[in-house]
């Protein structure tokens, strides 16, 4: 979770916003991310979305648990509040603010790791309680800070940095949220921000709670021979 | 010894036959009277089918301790014939339904049989077979009233109240006990020789359980969030919230709710929930009991860290492990003290009685804002479910929630740079900001390593200086937790040290210690950390007993780790099979240690002493 400040420096001909500011404005922190990794493209897209939403900065509110796509809310508007939580339990945490404060828009980022082994249950039970919020999930079925072991939406076949063959089957998150009656599911991918930004501005525009899964490559731990 | 408005009997059935009910009723009766009364509701971890008792003490001297023996004892649970025969005193009685011939199991030599035909009157005068069984209860609180002058009137309006929209209920009920004490009155001697008398003892108390008090401090509090998730005994604590809530929290022109009560899928995602809500700036609490502050500790521990405030209560019960949900006890002490991994220590408060459970209710809302961190009530079973006598709450409207260092909007105008964890003022508390009150107060909440400002570190030196302003921080809410009760006597030579639901025992022991001629200092801890005044208490007596409910002599642990004193200076006296704790417990152990020969020498030598 290191983070290093960006300098500040803006060009005076940067667009505006319905608020009066500009996109570099949505930014927040240096990414520490591999250079290449997908969440980096998420990060982008959320700014630009966040942007020209005209989404007032502090009215916003970024939850996450633990893990690689967990510290990309230090990485976009600085001027929110951020909450990176315990692992797997970014959901009841935004459920309690959300609980005490129904007015703020709640960001909440996980990824395959948090979402899908050590928090499946309170994946589960935000999305039958339809709190409000933007849930995205940046997937890329593998544990990255822990160097390359598979996670719960690995595919069946796909093999490990040391070698091993993955012979569980995938959870699908968005299948998942379907059958638990979500009320806005969708998929997109890191690499396609034409079609992503329009999602998450949807999502984020959503009363209750808007599912995103974005495959998100890992570009360190799965993305070799026999990564799929 | 017994005698009038001084006596002890139980009434010994099968739980899931509507026996509570009619077993609160007589002691809601005896309190209308005026007489001091407590009731312990001994019952099984089942809905139908299994035993339980439920023992009532009348004291006209107030002591509110479960007692040691029964005067008399009503047993119409043929399983526990053997035990409620066991358990009346020499020359009690014993009351039972004598539809079928006596059973040699009830047969004992030094007590009165007493036998009534409950369930042939039952079958006599009502129909239908769970109405016969329910009345069966008030058939015999009928025969009670007779034994032992209950006031028939007070009972006939207890059951006008009750029944005041069921008007065949009530008919059938005023008949069943009528049954009662009729065939009392014509077969035997009433009353017997301990019995009531009106007294005018009770009018500035209530009768209250610790469950509904603690719910109800909440809402004086402030709370506007609670979650949980339901285990026995806390469940009764959210249940007496959402009342309370729905009643004094609802809008009445829109009604609109003005709180938010979540039921969790697990005690990970209520402590969630309550720091999420903490650190939007409500006032949030969860409540549980031992296995759920298991599931909580790394929540606990993120509180802690990031420094938000919640309240958490925890209504203990017997453990290890899912151990006997419907016993108490005092064992999670250390568990509670140190929650979590890492250096953690937290603040504990001890009520001793539901009267206690709502005013520190609201302090724990206080604290937990003021020190923005996580502080437990460690309430218990016996507190929070059983209806217990105490003095009228009162309330100062004057009142205003002790918010802490919030930072407002107007102030973060003029902020360059918001550093969320500087110890600006010098007592180790650092001023919050909440999200969505201004851009200059956003922070990122880190669970991770951090320095003074809120950033990332993993510098040794930066990462330091926050977890040792942690540590201040707590050392100065030790003057800010409930002072210890010091009970004082002069010529005492001994201490008694005890915390939360002990309180009435010990009071009780204490008397009668005097009256052997030991006489003893008390002082009842209220809340952790503990002030020089703890310290200063065990140092000024030879011998300090230590009285608590769990095998380890946890409070022992706990006042040797935090103030020094030598662990086996202090003498433990422990009572944990899930009972409350009698008088008796105590007065054994104590003069037990004393007429040891080795008790004269320095408790120094006095290693193996124990209760």
């Amino acid at each position: 979770m290191t983070s290093i400040t960006k300098p500040q420096v803006r060009h005076p001909g940067l667009k505006k916003n319905a608020l009066g500011f500009t996109q570099r404005d949505y930014e927040g922190a240096m990414s520490t991310l591999c250079a290449g990794c997908g969440h980096d493209s998420v990060t982008a897209a959320l700014v630009q979305a966040c942007f020209e939403l005209a989404l007032p900065p502090h009215r916003a509110a970024k939850m996450s648990g633990i893990g690689c796509s967990s510290k990309t809310t230090a990485y976009f508007m600085r001027e929110s509040h951020g909450f990176n939580s315990v692992h797997g339990r970014m959901p009841s945490v935004t459920t309690g603010a959300n609980a005490a404060n129904r007015d703020l828009t709640y960001i909440g980022i996980s990824g395959d790791g948090d979402s899908l082994s050590i928090g499946l249950g309170q994946f589960c039970h935000a999305i039958r309680r339809n709190v409000r919020m933007l849930y995205l999930i940046e997937n890329n079925g593998v544990y990255g800070l822990t160097k390359g072991q598979f996670s719960a939406s690995a595919d069946v076949g796909s093999t490990s940095k040391k070698g091993e063959t993955n012979v569980q089957p995938p959870i699908d998150p968005v299948l998942l949220a379907l059958t638990l009656g979500a009320t806005f599911v969708a998929r997109g991918f890191s690499g396609d921000k034409a079609q992503l930004i329009p999602i998450l501005k949807a999502g984020l525009s959503h009363n209750g709670l808007a599912m995103v899964d974005i495959i998100s490559p890992c570009v360190t731990f799965n993305d070799r021979e026999g990564s799929t | 010894m017994s005698g009038v408005n001084d006596f002890a009997f139980r009434m010994a059935t099968v739980n899931g036959t509507g026996s509570a009910s009619a077993n609160s009723l007589l002691m809601q009766a005896i309190f209308r009277m005026g007489i001091p009364v407590t009731g312990k509701n001994i019952f099984p971890s089942n809905i139908q089918g299994l035993p339980t008792f439920y023992d009532i003490r009348v004291s006209k001297d107030g002591y509110t301790a479960r007692p040691q023996e029964m005067d008399l004892v009503v047993t119409l649970n043929p399983s526990t014939y053997a035990k409620d025969v066991a358990a009346v005193r020499k020359g009690g009685y014993l009351l039972y339904d004598s539809s079928w011939p006596l059973e040699p199991d009830l047969v004992r030599e030094g007590i009165t049989i007493l036998g009534i035909p409950f369930g042939k009157m039952c079958v006599e005068n009502f129909e239908g077979d769970r109405n016969r069984t329910l009345l069966r209860n008030i058939v015999y609180s009928g025969a009670l009233a007779a034994f032992l002058s209950i006031d028939m009137e007070v009972v006939g309006q207890m059951l006008t109240e009750k029944f005041s929209k069921k008007k065949g209920l009530l008919e059938a009920n005023r008949r069943a006990i009528q049954l009662g004490f009729d065939y009392a009155k014509a077969h035997f001697e009433c009353p017997l020789p301990f019995h009531l008398d009106h007294m005018d003892a009770t009018g500035d108390s209530i009768i209250i359980d610790g469950n509904s008090a603690a719910a109800l401090g909440a809402v004086y509090a402030g709370a506007t969030v609670g979650a949980w998730y339901p285990i026995t005994p806390s469940t009764s604590l959210m249940e007496a919230f959402t009342s309370f809530c729905k009643k004094f929290r609802t809008e009445p022109e829109t009604a609109l709710a003005r709180y938010c009560i979540i039921q969790a899928e697990d005690e990970l995602s209520a402590a969630g929930i309550a720091i999420g809500a903490g650190w939007a700036g409500a006032r949030a609490f969860t409540n549980t009991a031992g296995p759920g502050i298991s599931l909580m500790q790394e929540f606990v521990g993120l509180a802690y860290y990031t420094e938000i405030p919640a309240v958490f209560f925890d209504i203990q019960r017997t453990g290890p492990s899912t151990g006997m949900p419907t016993r108490t006890q005092q064992a999670d002490l250390l568990s509670l003290a140190y929650a979590s991994h890492g250096d953690t220590k937290h603040i504990v408060l001890f009520p001793c009685n539901p009267e206690e459970c709502f005013y520190m209710s609201v302090k724990a809302f206080d604290l937990a804002d003021r020190f923005q961190t996580p502080v437990f009530v460690a309430s218990d079973l016996d507190i929070g479910m059983n209806d217990w006598m105490c003095k009228r709450l009162e309330w100062d409207d004057s009142y205003r929630p002790d918010r802490g260092k919030c930072l407002t909007a107007d102030e973060l105008e003029s902020v360059k740079k918001f550093s969320r964890y500087l110890d600006a003022e010098g007592d180790g508390i650092a001023a919050r900001s909440l999200p969505g009150v201004h851009g200059h107060g956003a922070y990122f909440v880190r669970g991770s390593g951090h320095d003074k400002h809120g950033t990332y570190t993993e510098d040794a030196d930066a990462y330091q200086e926050v977890v040792d302003r942690l540590a201040r921080k707590f050392r100065l809410a030790a003057t800010a937790v409930p002072a210890p009760e010091i009970r004082t006597v002069k010529g005492a030579k001994v201490g008694i040290v005890s915390l939360g639901g002990c309180h009435a025992a010990v009071l009780e022991a204490i008397d009668r210690l005097r009256d052997m001629g030991i006489v003893a200092d008390y002082m009842r801890i209220r809340g952790f950390p503990f002030d020089a005044p703890v310290r200063a208490f065990l140092d000024s007596h030879a011998v300090n007993f230590v009285v608590e409910q769990n095998r380890d002599a946890q409070l022992r642990s706990l006042l040797a780790i935090e103030t020094g004193k030598p662990r086996d200076e202090m003498i433990p006296v422990l009572d944990y099979g899930g009972m409350p704790l009698t008088a008796m417990c105590v007065v054994n152990a104590v003069s037990g240690h004393l007429s040891k020969p080795s008790a004269k020498r320095s408790p120094r030598k006095k290693k193996k002493a124990s209760a």
